[in-house]
């Protein structure tokens, strides 16, 4: 098992070359269960790959940026909540989900001893978290930023540590701070509803770590602490969300996204899309070198990806023509078919269907029919 | 999504170019519309940054908050805001028309003309309904006291908000749905939330095709967002050190006059783009013919333009925080039915729109190939004039005998599906008909559909659908939280912070 692990994780290290590995957060890993039927995607992530740059290399460059208003207003209001050792964040919990908390420990596992490698914080993290299951201490314990880890496509990943692992009378709940409103007791759905994935991976690492050190993983509650600001001030408001139905789908999509050895089983040996730098910072390898290697792995594109994954650039271009390029229900409504042409083709019934198409042919003919139909007199 | 739009996507994919998915204008275009870009600050649930308004496409105003976080620019922003749309509004409250109601035993009026104010996009749409809410309940006088003008601003978009959510409605437009209604473009519909893209592919630069103009409408350096977010990168690169600018120019005035003309200019063009872009499309939607049922829509939207008018001049309180349980179960009923007659009403129009509902057989078009136009029922006490036709479709019917059906231009008269026969060159449908030919036992000429005519049958009405039954306020159940108190805004609600 020992030697598997290595290989693969060797093989990973040659994918990504000879620059250091991109570290996970809880955004990436619901993004990636997000369309678990990208092996490009899997590959990348498992290995690490700094999928930004490697699509500004492709002259590609992925649409996101962020705005340093954004940035300052989030960072301003984690520091709010936090100051004082978190008092603004055990007031909500007192008064507004009314937890009889007596006294609260602080335990900021950010950093252990001055700088730390990501095994030994994560080492950290589990002796004080577990060390907090077993104990039955009537004081309640907040620990900020500790790093926890999930497996991701049979490798472990860390977790980026943005959360707060809350402890009152063995139950552990996860609290998660965001600067967007709640206006009126609505926020904005999508929001929300990220915010709701983000914090089941949470969960789920926390809960896994449980298991693993021999605890029930109920003990990490499903239901997790929301901070936002409320209405248009700064002053914070806590919420309870349930994630259930997002551990549910977490889960369910974790264990399908296909080992990754299965995976790169299937890839040529020396693939690899490097990006590693010459003096200048530039990568030595060109863009068609790389672009290459990259299409030896297969992508599954869908319009969703433009919204959380770096490479979708590359994968839309390589999608034109499809007809899930257009949409995954455009994709179904022209009855599966994968190619434009082919569905245009079968619609204006100059392109024999096969045997599985003929009843996919027969609806785009019909709405082939009355679109011109229609269109004849108008226009 | 229906096979048909697919399908039209797919085309458009195909020649690169839009496609039409309607052959008729299912909104109404004001010749006086008021286009209202706002772009607001990142990471602020309600931060106007910017807008550029106006009613003439040659003639925007341009407002700006030269700091997003000073709650007094803010206001003067509101205030800003509040006397250009204002005066918009106060603009169609001259003429009015008499209305007969209730069969005649009652008059009212409406005004004959209404405000209609188009935004690009959703956000866009969220963001006047934020920024009703920011001030709808602000007060002139007391603590923090703002212009008057402000708090009517926010009853009046608080207003237009709702009123958008209301399904046939056109006094709030997002620009990019108006326009997904009608075509469809050969990207997905994610892509079609860029104005800009989405408007490459409606109406291309001359000399560009569909996919290039689209393409290049993705770089936020031609093509800035069209709003209320801002690009990233010009949040970082240019407006944070022009803002950082201003703030340091504080005391200075000849400084800070030239550091809010820098910002000015920086906004204007971060603007701009997407304000012509709304003007382009607005003579796009002005050229498709209008749909015969638009103009009651919005004779509906005046209407409701008139009593909310009405009421504020009665002096009519801000709308609640948050609606009462009753308020807002009868508010969803009379959105469900506003939703089920708008559908009937579009596919009624448009045969594009009705062939979504041949394709799965709830509605079929075929010719009359038999008729028995002076069929007299006398099987009851009295007898009827009761003609049977028989349609020959080739579309899939899925309608049951029994079923009530009516053909767009003649929907005073019933049919009542009799029987379906599959024949070889589709089915064969008996309909009897009642209604629309007179009184005598044979009818009117013309009234009954004559032999070789084409018509188009479906189940779809736009009768007028009774509301559902609902308690009194006074009489709101406990398990709905029991009676409300009576929702007077507070002084609280008036000081509320908006940082």
């Amino acid at each position: 098992m020992t030697s598997t692990v290595s290989t693969t994780e060797r093989r990973l290290d040659r994918i990504r070359g000879a620059v250091e590995a991109r570290a996970h957060n809880a955004r990436t890993i619901a993004a990636l269960t997000s369309n678990p039927g990208c092996a490009r995607r899997a590959v990348m992530d498992a290995a690490g790959v700094d999928k930004a740059r490697l699509a500004s290399h492709l002259g590609v460059p992925a649409p996101y940026g962020q705005s340093q208003f954004a940035i300052t207003r989030g960072n301003a209001f984690e520091a709010q909540v936090k100051a004082d050792g978190c008092a603004e964040l055990l007031r909500l919990l007192r008064e507004r989900l009314h937890l009889p908390i007596p006294e609260v420990a602080y335990d900021d596992l950010d950093e252990v001893g001055g700088n730390a490698s990501r095994e030994l914080r994560h080492a950290r993290s589990r002796a004080l978290l577990g060390r907090a299951a077993t104990g039955a201490e009537d004081a309640g314990t907040l620990f900020d930023h500790p790093l926890l880890r999930l497996a991701v496509g049979g490798r472990w990943v860390y977790l980026e540590p943005d959360l707060i692992a809350f402890q009152l009378a063995g139950t552990f709940r996860v609290v998660e701070i965001k600067s967007f409103a709640v206006v009126d007791g609505q926020a904005d759905g999508d929001s929300v509803a990220a915010a709701a994935v983000q914090s089941a991976v949470y969960v789920l690492a926390l809960r896994r770590l449980m298991r693993d050190l021999g605890h029930d993983p109920g003990v990490v509650s499903h239901d997790v602490v929301l901070v936002c600001p409320e209405n248009f001030a700064n002053r914070p408001v806590a919420v309870l969300l349930d994630v259930r139905k997002q551990l549910t789908v977490l889960e369910r999509q974790l264990s399908r996204l296909a080992r990754i050895d299965t995976i790169l089983d299937g890839l040529p040996a020396g693939l690899t899309v490097d990006l590693v730098a010459d003096e200048a910072g530039a990568p030595t390898r060109s863009a068609s070198e790389v672009a290459e290697a990259l299409r030896q792995v297969d992508a599954r594109y869908a319009p969703e990806c433009l919204a959380t994954c770096e490479l979708c650039y590359f994968c839309r271009d390589e999608a034109q023509g499809t007809t899930s390029a257009l949409g995954r229900t455009v994709r179904e409504e022209l009855g599966g078919v994968e190619l434009v042409d082919t569905a245009l083709g079968l619609a204006a019934g100059t392109l024999a269907p096969s045997d599985e198409q003929v009843e996919a042919a027969a609806v785009l003919r019909a709405a082939a029919r009355l679109r011109i139909e229609c269109l004849r007199g108008a226009a | 999504m229906s096979t048909l739009t697919a399908l039209a996507r797919a085309q458009a994919a195909s020649t690169a170019a839009a496609q039409p998915i309607a052959t008729l204008r299912h909104v109404h275009i004001s010749d006086r519309p008021l286009v209202f870009v706002p772009l607001m600050l990142a990471g602020e649930a309600n931060a106007p940054l910017a807008a550029m308004v106006g009613d003439r496409s040659a003639a925007p105003t341009l407002l700006v908050v030269p700091q997003p976080r000073n709650r007094d620019l803010r206001f003067t922003f509101a205030g800003e805001l509040a006397d250009l749309v204002i005066r918009y509004i106060d603009g169609f409250r001259g003429v009015t028309e008499a209305v007969q109601a209730n069969r005649g035993r009652e008059t009212r009026y409406r005004y004959v003309q209404a405000p209609q104010v188009l935004v690009p996009n959703p956000p866009g749409v969220r963001f006047v309904r934020l920024l009703g809410r920011s001030t709808r309940l602000r007060r002139s006088y007391g603590r923090y006291a703002v212009d008057p003008s402000v708090p009517l601003l926010g009853q009046w978009l608080t207003f237009l908000g709702e009123r958008a959510e209301h399904p046939g409605s056109s006094m709030l437009l997002a620009m990019t749905e108006a326009l997904g209604m009608h075509w469809a473009t050969g990207q997905s519909a994610v892509e079609d939330g860029n104005l800009a893209a989405l408007m490459g592919w409606i109406d291309p630069p001359a000399g560009l095709s569909a996919t290039v103009a689209a393409a290049a409408a993705e770089d936020p350096l031609t093509w800035p967002p069209a709003g209320p977010a801002t690009d990233p990168t010009f949040d970082n690169e240019v407006l944070a050190p022009a803002i950082a600018a201003y703030d340091r120019a504080a005391g200075d005035d000849g400084a800070q006059r030239r550091a809010l003309a820098a910002l000015e200019t920086a906004l204007a063009g971060q603007l701009r783009p997407t304000w012509d872009l709304m003007w382009r499309a607005v003579e796009q939607l002005r050229r498709l013919p209008e749909g015969s049922r638009v103009a009651s829509r919005w004779a509906a939207d005046r209407d409701a333009f008139t009593s909310y008018a009405t009421y504020l001049q009665e002096g009519g309180l801000p709308q609640p925080r948050r609606d009462s349980a009753v308020a807002a179960a009868i508010r969803l009923d009379r959105l469900e039915r506003a939703q089920a007659a708008y559908d009937a009403q579009r596919a009624l129009d448009d045969p594009l729109v009705m062939a979504e509902y041949r394709m799965v057989g709830e509605a079929f078009a075929g010719t009359v190939v038999a008729a028995v136009p002076d069929r007299v029922d006398s099987s009851g006490p009295k007898r009827k004039l009761r003609p049977h036709i028989t349609v020959l479709t080739r579309d899939p019917v899925r309608l049951e005998p029994g079923t009530s059906v009516v053909a767009p231009p003649r929907v005073q008269q019933r049919a009542q599906i009799v029987s379906l026969s599959p024949v070889e060159s589709g089915t064969e449908v008996v309909l009897e008909l009642s209604g629309g030919m007179g009184r005598a036992l044979t009818p009117a000429p013309g009234s009954v559909p004559a032999l070789g005519e084409d018509l188009c049958y479906s189940a779809l009405t736009e009768s007028y659908q009774p509301p559902g039954r609902f308690p009194l306020r006074e009489e709101t159940p406990w398990t709905h939280g029991g009676p409300p108190q009576e929702y007077v805004p507070s002084d609280d609600d008036a000081v509320e912070e908006w940082s």
